[in-house]
């Protein structure tokens, strides 16, 4: 008796498994049939990797990817990791050969990447890049061919609390040079206030922070210990030494550096475009100016932004649709857009600024930066900039927290990269 | 006490002797090798695909000159020991081996001395003293992340709580993490309080199979609680101790993720382990370097195992 009974449990366990798995089947069949002639009418799936993991699915940045995959006639998946993690998987599914269609990236990464032939040439895909600015181009730009167009660029300028300036009696417009911004920054560590604060921390956004004030001096990554790059090691480091900017500015990170600011306690902060919305938010009225070069001038700021890029792929059949995915993200209606999506990414092209300003002419003063700005891998670096940047930010942080002085510093930090450059 | 021991000795006996008889028998009936293949094939291949594999690669990967092109395309080039050269003769790596050996010394020496310090506390039941206990487990259970965030906050330079703290009793801030001379020292800290529980745990559990009647006859002949301690908890809980610090070493020696969340080894070196020093040449940069990475890797990886050897023969040793 209780075996059959036990026979009949399980029995009926089987039979309700069994129709749980057809109906499992024949749901996921049925979904996979639609999608599949969907596709077949409209061209399938495309993969897109972007380094936005910020924007959610359903977000602004996630609908427009969809609206472009829908333009091309494809349904786009799209998946978002942070940069490193993104440049990490993107080499291993080079490596298997599952790389995606489409994958946007951090621009100094993709002279690394065109090296290893992962990805292909703008020009196989059909684009003509001459449009494009010449220094926001230099980037993704290898021994004279394009892999990649910038969607978009941002750059970095100095951000000021107005009431801490007023306070201080210190006009932002009189700032053109590093002497004038010295006096401004001991008139405002004189009324009290912190003066400036900054990310020094050890990793390529230390270098991108300090870059602008390395060009403003005149001096060149070939030669990090060149007097001109001393010098402006000397100016950071003076800063912390007299107290005007904090001790944690060596391991700030961007964000932490703009959260010092947003204390309403700094009177300046060097920072990207990508604040403004968050600076008009901010609880003080807040401006910015362009970062002075040491005897005048705007200094060259690093461009930053990512590169829209197309891995290589097995069945080159799937470059076409890449190729009005691509253009989808590079009209100058694209550029417009994606700069609205994203807080404030300056369109790479002429007409994209034009169309740009029209919409936003307050914001001249970015086009302006970004216009002045310079690539990071450009003067030819291409793949040696990340091993010559890792040695910068080491020595501009061995200076920093005294460890040795800037000139030995980056005495050893020429030595290192010559080192490392030169295998 | 005594008696559960007997009684759990002649009890694990008789089970044992049935299952001989009962094994003997199956294998009368399904005598072929193939079936006991068969059985082993599942742990062989997990054994095979999760710790062979990846141990070879990692060799593998030592040996070759893997840059990013060579890493895509499958080509690179053997180049012998010379990653591990290259290593050892790198300005870094006396610095970093010193602070390996630092941060894996003191971190041990004051998560053990504490855990046990608290773990003999906790031995005496009292009031709160399950809550207490389950208290000293939160930096376990807390996300790593959270946890190293926290406590680079805490030793901010400026608006830190540690260094106002200290400014309250008329001190001098501290440059906990942006100086080069107290960078190593704050992410020791960290990670003292992060292994605090394990040591705790695992001590108290050792000091549960300590039994009663000895420190009851102890406490008979006159001894106190210092000699009680060094007399008995301590000579007793030897073989727990040891297994405590060894699992302790192997989980220190590897720690990247503390350091590199307060100061990515910076500033200047000051607070670069080997581990750390492995993770950022493979990910810390714009441009990953694989080979050196896992050499560096492969070289924790014969310092673990040099300590565990240790730790056999001192087993063996006490066997005898």
């Amino acid at each position: 008796m209780r075996n059959t009974s036990t026979k009949a449990a399980v029995a009926f366990a089987t039979a309700a498994l069994a129709a749980g798995t057809l109906a499992g089947c024949s749901s996921d069949a049925s979904s996979d049939g639609s999608s599949a002639s969907g596709g077949a009418e409209a061209g399938g799936t495309y993969t897109w990797w972007d380094p936005y993991p910020q924007h959610e699915d359903g977000s602004d940045w996630a609908n427009r990817v969809q609206a472009c995959g829908d333009e091309a006639g494809v349904t786009i998946e799209r998946t978002a990791y942070d940069t490193t993690a993104l440049t990490n998987q993107l080499l291993l599914s080079a490596q298997e050969g599952t790389a995606p269609d489409v994958v946007l990236l951090d621009n100094p990464a993709v002279s690394t990447l065109a090296d290893t032939g992962a990805i292909i040439t703008m020009d196989e895909l059909g684009f003509d890049t001459s449009d494009i600015d010449e220094n926001l181009l230099a980037a993704g730009v290898v021994d004279g061919v394009a892999y990649g167009i910038p969607i978009g660029a941002n750059t970095l300028a100095l951000y000021y609390n107005q009431e801490i300036l007023d306070a201080a009696g210190v006009d932002p417009a009189s700032i053109t040079d590093w002497d004038s911004l010295n006096a401004a920054l001991e008139a405002i560590d004189g009324a009290g206030s912190r003066a400036i604060t900054f990310a020094g921390i050890g990793t390529e956004e230390g270098s991108f922070q300090f870059l602008p004030w390395f060009w403003g001096a005149g001096a060149d990554l070939t030669e990090l210990n060149s007097a001109a790059g001393v010098e402006a090691v000397q100016l950071w480091v003076d800063w912390l030494d007299k107290g005007w900017a904090p001790q944690s500015a060596i391991q700030n990170s961007q964000n932490t550096a703009w959260e010092e600011f947003l204390d309403g306690k700094t009177g300046f902060v060097e920072n990207g475009t990508w604040q403004v919305n968050s600076a008009a938010d901010a609880g003080f009225e807040t401006g910015y100016i362009t970062i002075p070069a040491k005897d005048g001038g705007a200094a060259p700021a690093p461009t930053g932004g990512e590169f829209v890029m197309a891995p290589a792929q097995s069945d080159s059949a799937r470059y076409e649709v890449t190729t009005k995915i691509v253009e989808c993200m590079t009209t100058p209606e694209g550029f417009v857009e994606t700069a609205d999506t994203f807080a404030y990414y300056i369109p790479p092209t002429a007409d994209g600024q034009a169309a740009f300003l029209e919409e936003h002419p307050d914001l001249s003063v970015w086009v302006d930066a970004v216009k002045a700005a310079k690539g990071r891998t450009s003067d030819n670096l291409g793949t040696d900039y990340p091993l010559i940047s890792e040695q910068l930010w080491t020595a501009v942080q061995a200076a920093m927290s005294g460890a040795s002085s800037a000139q030995d510093a980056m005495d050893a930090a020429q030595d290192a990269a010559a080192a490392a450059t030169g295998e | 006490m005594t008696t559960t021991i007997g009684r759990r000795a002649t009890g694990s006996g008789s089970p044992t002797a049935s299952g001989d008889r009962k094994g003997a028998h199956a294998r009368r009936i399904h005598g072929s090798p193939w079936i006991a293949v068969g059985f082993a094939a599942p742990l062989v291949i997990y054994l095979i695909a999760f710790y062979a594999y990846p141990l070879i690669r990692s060799v593998d990967l030592s040996v070759h000159d893997y840059n990013i092109r060579a890493f895509v395309q499958g080509n690179a080039e053997f180049v012998g020991l010379e990653n591990y050269v290259d290593v050892i003769q790198s300005d870094l790596f006396p610095t970093a081996l010193w602070n390996t050996f630092l941060f894996v010394g003191v971190s041990i020496l004051f998560q053990y001395a504490i855990g046990l310090a608290l773990a003999v506390f906790f031995r005496n039941s009292f009031r709160l003293s399950g809550f207490l206990r389950a208290l000293f487990l939160v930096p376990w259970l807390l996300p790593l992340i959270v946890s190293a965030s926290t406590w680079a906050w805490m030793m901010n330079s400026d608006s830190g709580i540690i260094n106002s703290f200290l400014g309250a009793f008329g001190m001098e801030p501290i440059n906990w993490i942006t100086s080069p001379d107290t960078a190593l020292l704050a992410v020791i800290i960290a990670n003292i309080w992060l292994g605090i529980p394990f040591n705790l745990v695992i001590l108290y559990s050792g000091l549960q199979n300590i039994p009663g009647e000895v420190y009851e006859a102890a406490s008979l002949d006159g001894a106190g609680a210092w000699k009680i301690f060094w007399r008995i908890t301590f000579p007793l809980l030897r073989p727990v101790s040891a297994i405590t610090i060894l699992l302790g070493l192997v989980y220190t020696l590897k720690v990247v993720d503390i350091v590199w969340i307060m100061t990515k080894g910076g500033p200047a070196n000051s607070s670069l382990t080997l581990a750390v020093w492995s993770y950022r040449e493979a990910f810390g940069t714009g441009q990953p370097a694989f080979s050196p990475a896992s050499a560096i890797g492969n070289l924790l990886i014969v310092i673990a195992l040099v300590f565990g050897l240790f730790y056999v023969r001192l087993q063996r040793r006490e066997e005898h």
